[in-house]
């Protein structure tokens, strides 16, 4: 299990690569890349903020929450902070496991709670305005289909 | 103990940490005091329903003990991934 916090950009293609060699008879692996877009035609660039220490900690929480869940081989997670330009890598996942279903599930519940449960904040720079993103009830309640098991 | 704040409470706030003496005995009594203390807390504070806080940096709610605690961070609701 890998979580890194950065604020420079990271190459996913070869983080996939090098976390892909580094397992044995693993099945499947999944990859999620999280990429800064441009909702409103006009995004200048977006900066995360973040909360050093804790998010280390809640990300560590939240992957070895996925460990004890799914039968995973190995978890990474990168997330960055700091300022991005549209297009730029912002996260990625990446989940191993003997089968698809369990690498799957995996990153999706990963996906859910970095969206929420981790202590990043976004704000958006447009040509006309600068606002913090708010957070959306649906990502709220995409927790929830996680709290039975 | 020291009191962070991020995003937007910390823009509203002004500054991003700051030593705090209290006596309170929750988050909630730390809440009160800081409201007292002048307008720009009394905004950032107004709706607690827009706020998080964690304690030592676990996520809490307002009503948890600060009882012996480092750090005391308040924050809107998360936007990562």
């Amino acid at each position: 299990m890998r979580v890194i916090v950065q604020k420079g950009p990271f190459d996913g293609g070869s983080e996939l690569n090098s976390f892909t060699a580094a397992q044995s008879n693993m099945g499947a692996i999944v990859s999620f890349t999280g990429i800064v877009r441009d909702v409103s035609a006009g995004l200048k660039h977006m900066d995360i903020e973040h909360y050093p220490g804790m998010t280390e900690r809640a990300l560590e929480k939240i992957a070895s929450d996925a460990m004890v869940r799914w039968d995973l081989g190995d978890v990474l997670v990168i997330h960055r902070y700091g300022r991005m330009q549209p297009e730029d890598s912002i996260m990625m996942v990446a989940t191993a496991s003997k089968h698809r279903k369990d690498a799957f599930e995996a990153a999706d519940f990963l996906m859910d709670f970095l969206k929420s449960r981790a202590p990043f904040w976004k704000k958006e720079q447009t040509l006309t305005s600068d606002d913090w993103v708010a957070s959306k009830q649906e990502d709220e309640d995409a927790l929830k289909r996680w709290s039975h098991s | 103990m020291d009191v962070l704040y991020f995003a937007w409470v910390r823009e509203r706030i002004g500054l991003p940490k700051e030593a705090v003496e209290t006596d309170a005995k929750t988050v909630m009594g730390l809440v009160e005091e800081l409201r007292a203390r002048e307008e720009r807390y009394a905004l950032a504070f107004s709706d607690l329903s827009a706020l998080r806080v964690a304690v030592d940096q676990d996520l809490t709610d307002f009503d948890a003990s600060i009882t012996g605690a480092r750090e005391v961070a308040f924050f809107p609701p998360m936007t990562g991934g």
